[in-house]
This record gives C-alpha cells, structure tokens and sequence, in this order.
C-alpha cells in the first residue's frame, strides 16, 4: 500500500513540476545580467548610480550610510558621494519636483529603491544598453528603447555609450530592432557594458541589502535542522520500538 | 470535553506537589492534559499524511507572532509621503531594510503564508483519501470548511497590506465582484471598500480585519476543530473506528497515547517540512513569482492598471472558475455565475460528508470509480490553479488549439459534477472488505 500511495505522490509531484515549467516557456527573455556581488563591482556601481540615475530618479528608501554594507565607510561615502549637503544618515531622495517632472517626462521618474525586484536585473541590464537614437519629431526626447518602447526618459549615459541606432528586420512575420554598435562613448562597448553591469549589481543589491545576511544565517538554520532532524529521529525510533 | 472523569491531582507532599494540587483543584489541569495529550488515543498507523494537521498549527503560531512583530512597525497608510512613495508600501520595506531582523520576520510571514495553503490544501486531500469527513466527523470537517474560508479571507486581506500593484489590483477586482449581486451588489461593493475605488479607507479596514478579527474567528474555529477531533477520535489510513476494540481499561487496542509518541513522531515530519519552510525563507523568498509577486514591488499605483491582473498562487483555481463562466444562462449575467462558482466551489466542500455514499472510508478499500475520478479531480485542480494565474488568452504550449480558457471551463464542470453526482458513483463503486482492526506493518 504505502509504496502505492508513494507512487501515486510521485505521478502527482511530476504534474505539479510540470505546470509551472509551462508557465516559464511563455515568457519574454532578456540577456542574462552579468551581476555580481564583488564590492568594487557595487562599489563602482553606486558611484554611477548616485552620479547618473538619482538626479532624477529617487531611492527614498535606502539609506546613505547602508552603503558601509557594500565596503564603504562613512567618511567616503560623506567625501564622495554627497553633493548637495546631505547627511550619511539621509535617505537617497531627490530634489526634483514631482509635478515639474510629470510636465517634462509625462511621468514622474519612479523611485528606484526595489525596482530591481520588480522589473528584474535582466530587464533593467537590457533597459539601460537598450537606447537608441530617433528624429526628434518621433520622440521629444531624441530617443527611443529596445527594452521599453517609447520610454519618457532620455539616454543619461549617452556620454559614456556613445549613440547607437535602430534597423528594423522582418523575419517570417516578426519584426524585430537590431542596434547598430554605439559611436563616440567615453568608453569601449566591453567597457559600457561592463559599467551598467555593475549599476544593475548595485540596483540588485540595493533592492535588498539585507539579502547577504539572509544567506549566511540561512546556511546555518539548515545545517541546524539536520542535525536536529537525526536526533528527533532517534529519539522517535526509541519511543515507537515497543509498539507492535 | 470528558475533564471531569479524571480524578484530581493528589500531592506527593514535596513543593513543587502541593503547588500543583493548588492548582489543579481550581482548574482542570492534569485532565485537560490526560484528555487531550497524555490520555488521547490515536491510532497507531498514521502515515505521513497526518502530520499536516498539527503542522498547519505550527504554522498558524508562526504567522500570529511574526504578525505581532510587523504590526509593531507597519503603517496601514495608503497616502503618499514627501518621495511620493505610498506610507504602507514604504512601511515594509523599511520593515525589511532598517528593522533589525525585519527581514526574518517579513520572510517568515509572507511565506507563511503560502506554507499555510500548502499544508491547509494537502490536509483536506488527506481528508478525502481516507474519508476523514465520513460520520460521526461531519462536524470536524464543516469546521475545517470553515477554517479554510477564514484563511483565504484571511490571505485576500493580508495581501493588500504590503500596498504594492498587485495588492491593490488584486483587491479591486475581487471587490468589484460584490457588484454582480443583483440589487443591492453596487451599494455592498462600496460598503465593503468604503470608498468608490480601493483607498486608503479600505487599507484601514482590511488592516483591522486582518490583524484582529479574522484572527480572532480562526483561533475560536481550530479550537472547535481540534475538541471535535478529540471527541469523536481520530480517523486512520485504514478508515476503521479504533474505539470498537478495547481492553478493559476502556483503552482502543490499536491506539497510543497522542504524548509522546506522537509530539515525537510528528516531530520529524514537521522538521522536515520546516527544512523546505526556511529554505524558501532564507534562499527563495519571492518563490519563484508566486509567493512575492514581482508586480507587488511597485507601489499601488490607481493611475496604472497592470496588463495582467492575477491573484496569488492560493486563490487561482478559484479565480480560474470564476472566470470560465462566460455565459449569461437564465438571465442571470455570466459575472453573477461566476461569482457563484467561485464561491460555491469552496462551499460545496461542506456537504462531502452527505455526498459520499461509499461502504468504504479510506482510498485502500475502495474501488476503480473512485480512485480514477480523484485522480482527475486532483489533476483538474491543479490545471485550474495554473490557468488561474495565467492571463484569459492562455494557450497550453502556445497551439491555439489547446485554450486554456476552454480547458478551465471543462475541468470547472468536472470540480462540480464531481460532486454533484457522487452519491451515485460512491454508492456503485466496488469497494474491498474493510479490515476490522487497523493493518500495522
């Protein structure tokens, strides 16, 4: 009987699996994002981050002085990376009027705190090599993207990828944009990548600072439970040996 | 509660003796434990599918206590603060990034959350393989209905807290089913928001029936549950009444003492289940997109609708017969039909114990029908529970022939025809003799 009903459990559990494997067949891919938790790579990060993204895109729920969980210290951080007189123990707001934006970009820039989380590193890895030039009768902005057609934003580090351009193709039906290599970046196309590698890191990362820890602790409550698990075990066996 | 048969607590004369014999003479200490732990026979071969009881209560005390700890820092506000971030939507994530600890704590309860379904869900099929609900356990299984409409009210509730997009889109669609009722629908689905959309005012409210008084209904019911349980004994795999042999102590044969051997025994399946608990607490918290949904990290937003609108993993085979009923029959709008499945699809549990016309209890003993249409209904749950989360225009490994539209509304009839035309196929099944006594290895 119990091997039956084990069977049983088996064909159930391999219906379950399958069913959500499904699922994932249907979804859109981006290039997976290089990120990593190496802490020159959040470091570098958060200094373009804080340089190129909060001028307009707040992180109000992130604390200056937590970038001392990414290898920084307070006198760094208050040397490098506070422009406006800001304190280490402030948050990551932005001055930027939400209602001044709203004329300018058609939206208010959304605060960035977890959008890692809710968009995923991928898309954001896309998002951010994903801009390229149009007329500027077809975007006020003069630019468009691969990832998130007909964005409000402008390319804010067109400085260092330099511009790229869109075709389209048509292949059996489907049309698809192919970007051309980008022209006249501070940096090398290995480079860029490279650098929104590391602010997609720092993005991951600040979406849940808390998510090392998480971890390390959790190494040990598993390794805990096992060995509380052998000996419940024996302790179990002792009690039921004289039930027959 | 049998407490008064037991004699009371006669002191050995030490301390510690006169201390409790104080006690007990003023309340029923040592024969609510005799009745209950020490002194509740259950029978000896229980398999591994009746841990899931006791381990639904460990996880009721987990939500309660890491539910005391969020509220400590929560802030059921649904207006904006100065970065224009919601108040509650903000709230949690500080509860997760400033909180000491609060991440653990958040962790635990939204997972729990999930683990609760999971456990609830695998318990009532335990109750359906062996015929727990059968007579005289009417009541424990009208309980445990009950129980499992709390939940979910319970789970719908709490699911609007964090304030993200799918909270609020979530809410605003389930609430909008209110306004299928004839009549009165518009007026209830205003009363029950408290506004003309999901605001703040909701946030409130849902906040006070989530934290206090669905709660406070559940506890009342496990308690009912539990003392049902006990009055009437547990049922077994083998579906058998342990009570009808005894020895001359009034002890069923075939039963142990629930303490030890069971607080013990049900040990090792609990740390098991905890080893998979804390693995998602610790390394998987999102669940893959099922238990923290990717959309619920933006902030409710009324101004954006999401392209698609799902409910969590918990609610989908529900929400997935909701949404197969797309015809209006009798003049009666298919809206209203809807709402009538989905609700009539939990209620319909509560009648089970009449339905079921088997000689048999337990799946050991009874015959092909029955085993065959589980199977299908368990497979045809499953399939609407994916369907649920996936958007109307679904098609199984994207062949238009294959809609998943089509394919909930067929197993949405099967869910209740098989109900519906049990006492029927219960009644002609050709059951096995059912065993006497319970067949221990």
């Amino acid at each position: 009987m119990k091997t039956r009903v084990i069977k049983f459990l088996k064909r159930l559990s391999i219906v379950a699996l399958a069913v959500p494997a499904l699922a994932l067949a249907s979804e859109a891919h981006f290039e997976a994002a290089p990120v990593s938790t190496d802490p020159s790579s959040l470091q570098n990060g958060a200094k373009l981050f804080i340089n190129y993204c909060l001028n307009c895109h707040g992180a109000s729920m992130v604390r200056y002085n937590q970038l001392q969980k990414i290898g920084l210290d307070e006198k760094t951080i208050a040397e490098n990376l506070l422009f406006t007189g800001e304190k280490v123990g402030d948050m990551m707001t932005v001055s930027l009027n939400r209602e001044d934006a709203e004329a300018w970009f058609g939206t208010a820039p959304p605060d960035l705190s977890v959008i890692a989380r809710a968009k995923g590193a991928d898309y954001l890895y896309a998002y951010l090599r994903g801009f390229y030039k149009v007329k500027t009768e077809a975007r006020a902005t003069g630019w468009n993207n691969v990832a998130f057609p007909s964005v409000g934003m402008p390319h804010v580090l067109w400085d260092l990828q330099g511009v790229q351009t869109a075709t389209e193709t048509e292949e059996h039906g489907v049309k698809t944009l192919k970007l051309s290599d980008a022209k006249g970046g501070a940096l090398s196309v290995a480079d860029y990548d490279k650098a929104v590698g590391d602010i997609v890191s720092f993005m991951v990362w600040m979406a849940e600072p808390n998510a090392g820890t998480r971890k390390t602790i959790g190494i040990f409550v598993l390794i805990f439970l096992a060995v509380f698990y052998v000996f419940t075990h024996k302790l179990g066996k002792n009690y039921w040996k004289d039930i027959h | 509660m049998a407490a008064n048969i037991y004699p009371k607590y006669q002191s050995d004369g030490s301390r510690l003796g006169n201390l409790l014999e104080w006690f007990d003479v003023r309340f029923p200490l040592t024969s609510l434990w005799r009745a209950h732990l020490s002194e509740y026979y259950a029978p000896k071969n229980f398999n591994f599918w009746y841990f899931f009881g006791s381990i639904a209560l460990v996880v009721l005390v987990i939500q309660i206590v890491s539910g005391i700890f969020l509220t400590m820092n929560y802030k059921p506000d649904g207006t904006l603060n100065a970065a224009g971030i919601p108040v509650a939507f903000a709230s949690v994530e500080y509860i997760t990034r400033e909180v000491f600890g609060g991440w653990f704590i958040r962790n635990m309860h939204s997972t729990g959350a999930s683990a609760f379904f999971i456990v609830v869900y695998l318990h009532m099929f335990r109750g359906m393989l062996y015929g727990s609900y059968r007579k005289p356990r009417e009541l424990i299984w009208i309980f445990g209905v009950m129980i499992f409409l709390c939940l979910m009210a319970a789970g719908f509730m709490g699911y609007l807290l964090p304030w993200g997009q799918m909270s609020y889109w979530g809410a605003q669609v389930i609430l909008n089913l209110f306004s299928a009722i004839p009549l009165v629908g518009e007026d209830l689905s205003i009363f029950a928001r408290g506004d003309f959309v999901v605001s703040d005012a909701t946030l409130n409210r849902f906040f006070a029936f989530h934290v206090i008084a669905v709660p406070l209904v559940l506890i009342g019911l496990v308690v009912a549950h539990v003392l049902a349980l006990h009055e009437t004994g547990s049922n077994n795999p083998d579906g058998v009444e342990i009570k009808k042999f005894k020895d001359d102590k009034g002890v069923p044969l075939d039963g142990v003492p629930f303490h030890p051997y069971y607080t013990i025994g049900h040990d090792l399946p609990a740390i098991t289940i905890f080893l998979f608990f804390f693995f998602v607490v610790f390394f998987w918290p999102e669940g893959g997109g099922y238990f923290l949904e990717a959309n619920n990290f933006l902030p409710a937003d009324s101004m954006k609708t999401p392209n698609h609108i799902a409910p969590v993993w918990y609610f989908t085979p529900f929400y997935s017969m909701l949404r197969a009923m797309v015809w209006n029959f009798f003049w009666i709008p298919a809206k209203l039909w809807g709402v009538v499945a989905m609700g009539g699809g939990v209620v319909i549990l509560a009648f089970l114990p009449w339905l079921d016309r088997s000689p048999a209890k337990s799946i050991r003993y009874r015959g092909p029908i029955f085993k065959t249409l589980l199977a299908i209904f368990v497979v045809g749950f499953l399939i609407l529970g994916f369907l649920g989360a996936q958007v109307p225009e679904y098609c199984f490994f994207g062949l238009s022939w294959l809609p998943g539209a089509v394919i909930a509304q067929i197993f949405t009839v099967y869910y209740f025809l098989f109900f519906v035309t049990m006492p029927y196929w219960s009644k002609i099944d050709k059951c096995k003799p059912v065993p006497e006594r319970v067949t221990f290895k």
